[in-house]
């Protein structure tokens, strides 16, 4: 079974932040991390391949230095790795990244395709199901445990609001994962010597023959207007003394408050 | 490229580095700054550079794809989940509204599933117009039937708006509508604003797990597609006099290579749901023990209202997931919310930090959950908490 996991490389969200005085972004020394859904819908990738004795291909979107993230799949047992690199790309919104990650799928053929949710930089969900749509094939999202899987088709659990669906689809089908759904391996030792060596397949936008204006920013709908940092709260009421005085203060902020 | 770096110019100070968002800027060996494919053209570094040496190349965005006055109105995607409507629709509804009021335009909902009778509702709700399909195949959630069947509707009726909730099923088959449409889409919104010169769609969102807002647009393709999260938007007027029209939908032949063979629900353990409490008590891992919740849920009781998590609780292992508030969690917006042993990570504020009132509870007085509290409590949850439980019982009589 061929399985592609698209992976993305995001900075640690947890530490960017803006400097609300200066409105700029603060992000000294802040690490790339492999978005840490994906690691998961890797995990699920590699649990896949080990059952199916599949292979399992990564893909990945962004500057060169991408070419990390895609050696740490390796490590942890990926056989492939495709980089999708290239100026043109450069300001692809949602639309624009699923379009080209979509051609270069299409060009390396996959029965599942896994992705991470979302990921932590953008948090959109978006890339995944717009993908299925331009590969022309089913998308089952936030999927939590995989139930079963044969050679045409594949049940698994969907997280919904107030509980799980069980669902089943035909294969091809792409798959978003959330945390829930297993827990990532370690790299080997082994899967660290043949992460160092292995060789990472690069493509641009002559190779997978896509229009210019299909791509990168041209190719996207939706335009950053600006940024700015979120509103601080104002009001505030500071209690004071005690334990025993500040549970009394707030107990009558309640009442007046009518919650009782 | 329209930013490049203007290489006689630039000195490779690094100032433009520390503004970028994207982390799009590196100083390359040559000691000069460069800008890589992360860039989103944000214009942040372009005022940024004290030597002006980062210029905006002007090119042309994506084609205008559209005939601006053939595209008019907005739509909400009203859910129904096991045939009752989702409380984020008639939020959506008074968001939308007040977006068609600004543009003089109608506003209809459009319903897949569920009764005439609820299409009828939505018109009380504010909707002008209801486009209703009853067919059974939308009875449980599977993407491709709903996304072909909107995809169709909007090729028809041509909205100028689309606006939906970034709940599990609006966030799952939204893509594939704008996918296929080749229009753009914006996450989880918390405002939405008419641009007073355009009349485009002004939509902010989060980023970065809420340390960075945006303002996106999508100017030249229509519709504009929206996702916005649950409880951010009020709820609009319900008007029994209001009249509409509802519109059947005639579905043709929708098919659909997924299947929903089973939807099992999770008791939460508590009998109000998280997104529609009015008051929260919430604890994280300063409770130190699944002992703590007991303490939480006796308070909760008190004030009639339910029981959150931060992640490290749920994490632990002393409370189920449904509980958990925050950017992995759910989204909430009560009247009160009260943060006990929770420091308030961003990933935490990010869930709760619109609620009207939050209180806080912490032995720590640098933990980030005082800077968005309404009133704090520096102390141990254990001696406050059965303080204030007695108190309100007092008060309570």
């Amino acid at each position: 079974m061929n399985i592609v996991v698209c992976i993305k490389q995001v900075p640690d969200s947890a530490e960017v932040r803006i400097n609300p005085e200066t409105n700029t972004l603060i992000r000294d020394g802040v690490p790339t991390i492999i978005n840490p859904y994906d690691m998961h819908a890797i995990e699920a990738g590699l649990q896949i391949k080990e059952m199916t004795k599949g292979k399992v291909t990564v893909i990945t979107m962004g500057p060169p230095q991408a070419e990390s993230a895609l050696r740490e799949a390796i490590s942890m047992g990926s056989d492939d790795a495709v980089l999708l690199s290239d100026r043109a790309f450069a300001g692809a919104d949602t639309w624009a990244t699923a379009f080209t990650i979509s051609k270069a799928i299409a060009k390396i053929g996959a029965d599942i395709i896994i992705c991470g949710k979302q990921a932590i930089d953008g948090d959109t969900a978006q890339v995944g199901p717009e993908m299925a749509e331009f590969l022309d094939i089913p998308h089952i999202a936030y999927i939590r445990k995989i139930e079963d899987i044969k050679p045409d088709s594949i049940k698994v659990q969907r997280m919904m609001d107030e509980g799980y669906d069980i669902v089943e689809s035909s294969l091809p089908v792409l798959l978003t994962v959330v945390k829930e759904l297993n827990q990532p391996r370690l790299p080997s030792l082994k899967g660290k010597m043949s992460a160092k060596k292995a060789e990472i397949k690069k493509l641009g936008d002559k190779e997978l023959e896509i229009d210019e204006k299909d791509t990168g920013l041209k190719g996207s709908p939706t335009q950053v207007k600006n940024i700015f940092a979120p509103e601080a709260r104002s009001e505030r009421k500071i209690l004071a003394g005690n334990i025993e005085e500040q549970v009394n203060q707030l107990a009558e902020e309640l009442k007046q408050l009518k919650c009782l | 490229m329209p930013i490049i770096v203007d290489r006689d110019k630039c000195t490779g100070c690094e100032t433009c580095i520390s503004v970028c968002p994207f982390d799009a800027i590196k100083i390359r060996d040559d000691g000069k700054a460069f800008i890589n494919e992360y860039c989103q053209a944000c214009m942040a570094c372009l005022s940024a550079c004290p030597e002006g040496a980062i210029i905006e190349i002007k090119e042309e965005g994506a084609p205008i794809s559209y005939q601006p006055s053939d595209y008019k109105g907005v739509w909400v995607f009203a859910e129904q989940r096991e045939g009752s409507i989702a409380h984020v629709s008639l939020e959506l509804l008074g968001a939308g509204r007040k977006l068609a009021d600004e543009l003089k335009t109608e506003l209809s909902a459009v319903l897949f599933g569920a009764t005439e009778k609820d299409a009828n509702e939505l018109i009380k709700w504010e909707a002008d117009k209801v486009y209703h399909s009853g067919n059974a195949i939308f009875e449980k959630f599977n993407d491709e039937p709903y996304s072909r069947l909107l995809v169709n509707l909007i090729k028809e009726h041509k909205p100028s708006i689309v606006l939906a909730g970034a709940t599990p099923i609006g966030r799952s088959f939204i893509p594939r509508v704008a996918a296929r449409l080749r229009t753009g889409l914006t996450a989880d919104c918390t405002s939405l604003a008419i641009d007073k010169d355009t009349g485009n769609l002004l939509q902010v969102r989060p980023a970065f797990g809420g340390n960075i807002m945006a303002t996106i647009l999508c100017p030249n393709h229509r519709p504009q597609i929206a996702t916005v999260r649950p409880r951010v938007m009020k709820r609009g007027e319900y008007n029994p006099e209001k009249r509409g029209e509802i519109v059947p939908v005639n579905t043709g032949n929708l098919t659909s290579r997924t299947r929903v063979i089973e939807t099992i629900k999770e008791a939460s353990g508590c009998k109000v749901n998280l997104q529609e409490a009015d008051i929260i008590v919430a604890g994280g891992r300063g409770l130190g023990d699944v002992k703590g919740f007991n303490l939480l849920f006796e308070l909760a009781e008190v004030l009639g209202g339910t029981v959150g998590a931060s992640r490290a609780a749920v994490d632990e292992g002393w409370i189920q997931y449904s509980h958990q508030v925050g950017q992995t969690g759910k989204t909430v917006c009560p009247k009160i919310y009260i943060a006990c042993g929770i420091s308030g990570a961003v990933q935490h504020l990010v869930g709760m930090q619109s609620s009207d009132i939050i209180i806080a509870i912490n032995k720590n007085p640098e933990a980030p959950i005082f800077n968005v509290a309404t009133y704090g409590i520096v102390g141990d949850l254990y001696e406050a908490l059965p303080l204030l439980i007695k108190k309100l019982k007092e008060a309570k009589g």
